[in-house]
């Protein structure tokens, strides 16, 4: 019976849409309250609706209802509960729901917190909103409906895969969906500008926000992802271009991109329809990854079941979006006005580079991604690229794009004198640039370029920030302002530097892992040993274990340096019942500048086994990058100037006319 | 020229140098970081090139996996139910790999027509079947019962 209920919520949902879609539009055009206030009810019923069905869903989980196709394929009695909890997302139906779940979340938080927004514009955000609804939960009906019957009813499911059990699992689809999802706000509000033809300061003062929102959460997002695969996939890479990783990581580029030429939209009312084509192509970005994901177009190893008919909704989709999107941007972005006037030298020229060449890395990471399918296509065989090429791509423009960060963070809105900004970026060049040295030249015992080079541009960033957080305080007086900055105004100062800062920390661990991380594998009887990075590895045998729905083998390897105890680690080969797959469990001894890394590959023969170990110098830092950049997000996102917008009514008002005359006056400096 | 424009023109021509370079850079990395793929009866046939890594993709034979004591050197056959090529493979294989499961090598061709595979790759889902690889079999399917492949049909 809940199946059936969670079908019908499905349905009602896909009706609220259809009205969310069209009434508060046509209200807008046609100046009816009634029609526009339609919207925020529908955004309720929907998120209501879509709820339901999420909750149903668990239920069928929980209770291990096998008559439904989706649990059946993705669960099993003996899985813990709180896999059985996570397996509900665990496949394509599942995640497709919680996608649309998600949907409904952001669509509702948006007409709850911008009850200040002018009565057309929430009208026309809405109803875009609800179009981008009604594209998915058609989806879900009509090619992958989560509540399908099965008949006859197994006794038995067929388990959740081994490697999606896992805590890191459990969270990070729902913040990579989280993310994504919340591109549609940034693009909703794009496209209701310029259906309204309003696209000034204050636009982009509202989207900044939830653009800013949804890039923490996908940097949560692929963070955890990064994390998941170096723990669970047992070969120690936490990074591997797979087209589903690139599927996330665009979007993330695009967001980027957007949330700084935002800045520039809302502090100087520039570069207001370049930001309007960002945000369409950080959400077109993130339905061409769901495109890339869910069709199989692509060989990746997150490949769900592949279903042609799947495949060619979303193109359809995913033209009707894009194409329609874009279209509206050639017939209305001529209209936009410019905004204010820079020089040469100034924070939005920096800005500017910074922006163009992280959109020049979506294009080569995009070429990348679609290069077998076009080579395939123009039938000149079946080739892949090997991520030897998205590193070197890398390498190449990521020096650029910090290099701009650093000058961009010391420089002044509209001008700034040429030989000032000299002056103040000649400390941090010159003692960065010997750093780097220090790692490049043969000094090092380990000289190497590549390490070099990612500590200069990591040393370059930090010392630039310093340089910027000084200048801020030196025109304040006494320890007591600054901390009223910290504290009050200058919130989103301090995020940008806390982000900048993880961008940093994480360029240093990408940088020190690949420059002097170590692996090998080896044939380890009981009792031998193996030197690596200084350790000495000592393997003491296998013994059996059993969990609660697999059994394994489990190894224990002692790890000594120069004699002393560091770790004793426990790998294990696990093989689960339902399906009867080996999988590796790596061991790891974690450590802020190095883990040590162990896996078991498989028996030799007389106790012996081939194992893998693993020297990886700062790797955590990468992921402590990665949650430093999302937390300087969240710490601009608190910043004053939008918790007025959120709060009061009355100072929100003035806060939008005040705007208003900003831009005016923008547009009158620009004549 | 007025101040505005020049500053237009300066960035105009920044970002077309810029678009300029990426586009050099990528398509000149591609050259050595492209990877073919081809099928055991290609690579007998000598279609595969010498001197290039490239990527080999089939089923396992049934009972070809040897172990050399001693040391982590795998050999196994992999077929396309036409030709098989041996393939040979220092270090730990990946969980799913196992006889009659479709995979992927990737390596070079040695002189003596032994690949020597760096990376051994199986799919993490049982069922799952490499695309290049279950097309190519379908192929070889037909070529096996009418002697002509797909190419063949289509000329």
């Amino acid at each position: 019976m809940t199946p059936e209920l969670g079908n019908f919520a499905l349905i009602l949902a896909l009706c609220m849409a259809l009205v969310q879609a069209s009434f508060p539009m046509a209200g807008a055009f046609l100046g009816r309250p009634t029609w526009m206030a339609l919207g925020r009810t529908t955004a309720w019923g929907q998120f209501t609706f879509i709820s339901i069905a999420f909750a149903c869903l668990v239920y069928a989980f929980v209770t291990s209802d096998f008559s439904v196709t989706y649990v059946a394929q993705n669960s099993n009695t003996l899985l813990p509960i709180i896999y059985k909890v996570s397996a509900v997302w665990g496949g394509h139906e599942g995640s497709l729901l919680l996608w649309v779940l998600m949907l409904t979340g952001w669509g509702l938080a948006v007409s709850l917190f911008s009850r200040n927004l002018p009565r057309e514009v929430l009208a026309w955000v809405l109803s875009v909103q609800g179009m981008v609804s009604i594209g998915f939960i058609l989806f879900m009906l009509l090619t992958s409906n989560p509540f399908d019957r099965l008949f006859p009813i197994p006794a038995e499911g067929r388990d959740l895969n081994p490697l999606l059990q896992d805590p890191g699992l459990a969270i990070h689809p729902p913040m990579l969906y989280m993310g994504y999802v919340g591109f549609s706000v940034a693009f909703s509000f794009a496209v209701a500008a310029l259906i309204g033809g309003r696209l000034d300061s204050a636009w982009a003062r509202w989207s900044r926000p939830w653009t800013t929102i949804a890039w923490v959460f996908l940097s949560i997002g692929i963070t955890m992802g990064s994390w998941w695969a170096y723990n669970e996939l047992g070969w120690g890479g936490w990074w591997f271009w797979d087209p589903v990783e690139n599927a996330s990581f665009m979007p993330w580029l695009m967001g980027t991109a957007l949330m700084h030429s935002l800045a520039v939209s809302e502090k100087r009312g520039a570069f207001k329809s370049w930001t309007v084509l960002l945000a369409i192509s950080a959400f077109s970005l993130s339905l061409l990854g769901a495109f890339l994901v869910r069709s199989g177009v692509l060989t990746s190893v997150h490949a769900f079941a592949v279903d042609p008919a799947r495949g060619i909704y979303l193109l359809v989709f995913l033209g009707i979006a894009v194409g329609g999107s874009l279209a509206l941007y050639a017939w209305r972005a001529s209209s936009v006005v410019g905004g204010g006037n820079f020089d040469l030298v100034s924070r939005e020229t920096f800005l500017l580079g910074n922006n163009l060449v992280l959109v020049g890395i979506t294009a080569l990471v995009l070429l990348g991604t679609l290069y077998p399918l076009i080579y395939e296509a123009m039938g000149w065989g079946k080739i892949s690229v090997g991520f030897p090429w998205f590193n070197r791509m890398f390498v190449a423009f990521m020096p650029l794009l910090v290099i701009l960060m650093g000058i961009g963070a010391v420089t002044k809105w509209k001008h700034h004198d040429r030989r000032q900004l000299l002056r103040r970026l000649v400390s941090p060049l010159v003692l960065s640039a010997i750093l780097g040295l220090l790692f490049a030249l043969p000094i090092h015992p380990r000289a190497s370029v590549f390490v070099g080079l990612g500590v200069f541009i990591a040393a370059w960033l930090l010392l630039s920030l310093i340089a910027s957080i000084r200048t801020r305080w030196q025109n304040k007086r006494g320890f007591r302002e600054v901390l009223r900055d910290l504290i009050g105004q200058g919130r989103s100062f301090y995020g940008m530097i806390v982000a900048h800062l993880g961008v940093a920390v994480a360029i240093i661990g990408v940088t020190f892992v690949s420059g002097y991380g170590l692996e090998t594998d080896v044939r380890m009887a009981p009792g031998e040993h193996h030197e690596l990075g200084g350790y000495s590895f000592q393997f003491e045998g296998i013994t059996k274990k059993l969990g609660p729905n697999y059994q394994a083998d489990r190894g224990q390897i002692r790890v000594r340096r120069a004699g002393a105890e560091v770790a004793v680690l426990y790998p294990e080969k696990r093989s689960y019942f339902a399906q009867g797959d080996a999988m590796t469990e790596a061991a790891i001894d974690v450590g802020v500048t190095r883990d040590l890394y162990v896996s078991l590959g498989e028996p030799l023969g007389g106790g012996a086994w081939s194992v893998r170990l693993y020297y990886k110098p700062f790797v955590r830092w990468i992921w402590l990058g990665g949650l430093l950049m999302a937390l300087g997000g969240i710490v601009a996102v608190t910043d004053k100037r939008y918790r007025i917008r959120i709060g009061r009514k009355t100072a929100s008002r003035a806060v939008v006319a005040n705007t208003g005359l900003v831009s005016q006056k923008a547009s009158v400096e620009h004549l | 020229m007025t101040p505005t424009r020049k500053k237009r023109l300066y960035l105009v021509v920044m970002i077309v140098v810029g678009i300029g370079a990426a586009t050099v850079l990528a398509m000149n990395a591609f050259d050595e970081n492209l990877m073919f793929f081809y099928s055991p009866s290609e690579v007998v046939a000598g279609k595969a090139p010498r001197d290039h890594v490239f990527r080999v993709g089939g089923m396992v034979s049934n009972g070809s996996i040897k172990r050399e004591s001693g040391s982590l050197t795998v050999n196994f056959d992999l077929t396309d139910n036409v030709d098989t090529v041996t393939v040979e493979y220092t270090g730990i294989l990946p969980d799913l790999f196992r006889e009659g499961q479709g995979t992927v090598s990737k390596g070079r061709l040695r002189d003596d027509g032994v690949f020597v595979a760096d990376e051994v790759l199986a799919k993490h889902d049982e069922n799952y079947m490499p695309p290049e690889v279950g097309e190519m079999l379908k192929s070889a399917n037909i070529k096996a019962t009418t002697g002509k492949s797909m190419g063949d049909y289509q000329q």
